[in-house]
């Protein structure tokens, strides 16, 4: 399997004519855009498109998802397999890649729920989405009592329509960089490198219900077994995010396309160890689910004889009972584990980090505690609702203040403590 | 302007002598006395003791609460920018004395609290949590190496920078979680430590798995037919409208709401506040997290006695524990006062 992602590198971002790149500038069709999405009669007529760039004083909020735009230019299938465009299996050919840019569904709140992104200011150092050229979506559903699932899924919908059309737009250029990907068959990988340890990676993703789901090639994954696929799949899009509950540590569809572990035991295999498998794994709400797909995920690590895996949560909280028996069941069948995560310590970071541990989770990385409090200036332009600061998760009646500042917990800020270690925030102990 | 401290110290180190001065009461006295002289010299006429408090240790043991709150009130004129108490070494009574004195100022004031104390001393366990002590040998004679180790902290505190690690800064290690940003991405760290680990070298893992209160399940109730059972519940149900403004995640309350002659939760008057789990199905019918439904019809057939008129609420959701134990006494505290019996815990 080889996939060839060739990027254009957009620097800048403009409403214009014609949707196209040229010199590092994204065009966009403003009208075109809005109709795309506006074809969705679940969404409202006040739909609004706007564009955020790095340093501005701009605060995005509420923002359910980001997605970087992808388009298959050659090769089986479409971006977001099962959502967007058929079921047919991905990560073969090349794909268009639109780095340095991001879609952000934003608008009207699902339900409290959702993330703060900040282009400047302290909230900027936080979320890896400060630093991307955003094209923001503001949506409302059209009906003000829509279910919330109906509503949810017409802004993933959006997000996704949005991005593909984006990089669509540019298609047919010569890219400004070119990175190759290669996945051997199995049997191949088997029998490569014989003297390093095989090695897995096991994808934790959230599947809890509204606004913490999860979906593989279209299928919500609370209803997978856990299996395997391909890292190539995954920058294909076949795995999109429906949930940003307690923003911070929820895996968005674009740290999915880039997953940070993913590009790291890519560069590192065939020298510290042989990458053999990737198994996705659901974090349902049930013991008898937990103990399934545990169980289910830690056998196929065995069968394929791993001597090693690494596990990242989504979530935290009910969560960490997977991650726990992932890691548990891993160990007691031999294969070593260093796990991914982050921490709830309380505001003051002297409560216990998480809610279920075991000795064998010896080797635990964390991208920081979600608990901790931090002031965000006012920024000049808000791109959707800054009073939503005063509900949403990480935030409490009087977080927005009159001189428009909000005082929050860290887990209000969209990707700030991602578990797929997105960013370089972590934690000591005092 | 130097920075202005208080110093805590007992009465042997003060002078007025041994176990036989042990219930001396607190007083306090302007400028260092003691082991403050030391200190003089130590902070660089940066910050400067500008009171000493001298307390008894059988004193302070026996009357924590009032000694505590009476000592509070003779260091406020002093605005205290921090406050040293100590050091106490190996002496158990002294350590646990500065350890609550610590506790006590730092609540009251919110000024950086230091202590020195040998890791043994039974006021490290108790209070390193509240204060900063400062790892020190077992007796009187390391003073000279204790009072320039708490003097450098206490002035990093006072001016604001940034505490290094425990084994950098010569302190005993809180238990406290603090943020940084490293130099790598959290994946690669991840990564790193994987390949450390695979080849079986040595590594730190950056988070110590914690190890947890097991509180072990009360025996079955088995006068149901008498019983006065309570609803108490961490799925957030509350008044629609959430009229606490319980908060969706990290809660630093709970709500106590009267049930009197309600015998069914509606969409109507009823919701979540919690912020971590598909609510849909709580905001459409609040008794499936709680059953108020079932209990009233327990209730009427003789099943149990009767159903607790209140019912506490909080939201589970990234809620620290510290806050939690909080809450929990105190529901208890209530419970146990309105002759409840028995308590049906939900969570989600």
């Amino acid at each position: 399997m080889k996939l060839e992602l060739q990027k254009l590198n957009v620097k800048s971002l403009k409403f214009g004519d014609k949707t196209g790149f040229s010199d590092g500038v994204l065009a966009i069709n403003k009208a075109e855009l809005i109709a795309l999405i506006s074809e969705d009669p679940m969404l409202g007529k006040n739909i609004d498109a706007d564009i955020a760039m790095p340093g501005e004083s701009v605060r995005i909020m509420p923002v359910k998802d980001v997605i970087e735009p992808r388009w298959k230019i050659e090769g089986k299938g479409q971006v977001f397999p099962g959502m967007l465009s058929d079921v047919e299996t991905v990560g073969e050919g090349k794909t268009l890649v639109l780095s340095g840019c991001a879609v952000l569904t934003a608008g009207k709140l699902v339900r409290f729920q959702e993330g703060i992104i900040d282009m400047s200011g302290p909230g900027a150092d936080y979320t890896p989405y400060s630093k991307t050229c955003n094209v923001v979506l503001i949506l409302e559903p059209s009906d003000p009592n829509m279910d919330k699932h109906d509503y949810e899924t017409a802004c993933r919908m959006a997000g996704l329509k949005a991005a593909a059309y984006l990089a669509k737009s540019c298609s047919g250029l010569q890219a400004d960089s070119t990175e190759v990907y290669e996945m051997p068959k199995i049997r191949d990988a088997m029998n490569s490198y014989p003297e390093l340890p095989k090695v897995g990676y096991i994808y934790m993703l959230q599947t809890q219900g509204l606004l913490h789901d999860t979906y593989l090639y279209g299928v919500d994954v609370k209803r997978i077994l856990p299996t395997l696929i391909s890292p190539l799949e995954v920058m294909d899009g076949a795995i999109v995010s429906g949930n940003c509950v307690s923003a911070c540590d929820k895996n968005s569809t674009y740290s999915h396309l880039n997953n940070p572990v993913i590009s790291d035991m890519l560069k590192r295999h065939g020298k510290d160890f042989n990458f053999v498998a990737c198994i996705v794994t659901n974090e349902n709400v049930t013991l008898a689910d937990k103990r399934r797909s545990s169980s289910y995920a830690t056998k196929l690590a065995a069968m394929l004889g791993l001597d090693g895996v690494v596990i990242t949560e989504e979530g935290f909280g009910n969560p960490d009972a997977d991650l726990i028996m992932n890691c548990r069941k891993s160990e007691q069948l031999g294969i070593k584990t260093a796990l991914l995560t982050d921490e709830y310590a309380g505001q003051d970071g002297a409560s216990q980090s998480l809610a279920d541990s075991c000795p064998e989770g010896d080797a635990c990385v964390t991208a920081g505690n979600a608990n901790e409090v931090i002031k965000l200036p006012a920024m000049k332009k808000v791109i959707g609702y800054q009073e939503e600061a005063n509900v949403i998760a990480g935030g409490w009646q009087g977080s927005l203040s009159d001189d428009g500042s909000i005082t929050v917990e860290l887990q209000a800020i969209t990707g700030a403590t991602s578990e797929l270690g997105y960013t370089k925030l972590g934690a000591y102990t005092l | 302007m130097a920075f202005r401290i208080v110093h805590y110290i007992n009465q042997f180190y003060a002078g007025i002598g041994g176990e036989e001065k042990a219930d001396y009461k607190p007083e306090i006295r302007t400028g260092v006395v003691g082991p403050g002289m030391a200190f003089k010299g130590a902070l660089k006429g940066e910050a400067e003791i500008v009171a000493t408090v001298i307390c008894g240790d059988s004193y302070f043991a026996s009357n924590m609460d009032e000694a505590a709150s009476a000592i509070i009130d003779m260091i406020r004129e002093y605005k205290p920018d921090a406050f040293i108490a100590g050091p106490a070494f190996n002496a158990g009574r002294y350590g646990t004395a500065c350890g609550a004195m610590c506790e006590a100022v730092s609540k009251e004031f919110g000024i950086p609290v230091i202590s020195g104390m040998y890791p043994e001393n039974p006021g490290v366990e108790m209070y390193r949590k509240h204060a900063w002590i400062v790892e020190t040998p077992d007796s009187a004679a390391g003073m000279r190496k204790a009072v320039p180790a708490m003097a450098k902290l206490v002035l990093k505190l006072l001016k604001g920078e940034a505490v290094g690690r425990p084994s950098d800064e010569g302190y005993i290690e809180r238990g406290i979680r603090k943020n940084m940003f490293y130099e790598k991405l959290a994946a690669e760290r991840c990564v790193d430590m994987f390949v450390s680990k695979l080849k079986g070298e040595t590594f730190e893992t950056e988070y110590k798995m914690p190890v947890f209160d097991r509180v072990d399940p009360q025996p079955a109730v088995k006068d149901m037919k008498n019983a006065v059972i309570a609803l108490v519940t961490s799925g957030g149900i509350c008044p629609k409208g959430n009229p606490d403004h319980i908060e969706a995640s990290s809660a630093s309350k709970f709500g106590e709401y009267d049930i009197t002659g309600v015998n069914d939760l509606t969409s109507e008057t009823y919701c979540t506040a919690h912020g971590g789990y598909d609510a849909t199905y709580a905001d459409q019918d609040a008794d499936r997290v709680l059953p108020v439904d079932v209990l009233r019809d327990l209730e009427k057939e003789g099943v149990i006695g009767k159903l607790h008129n209140k019912f506490y609420t909080t939201v589970g959701n990234g809620t620290s524990v510290a806050n939690a134990k909080r809450f929990g006494a105190e529901i208890v505290n209530r419970l146990v006062n309105d002759g409840v019996t028995a308590v049906i815990l939900t969570s989600t």
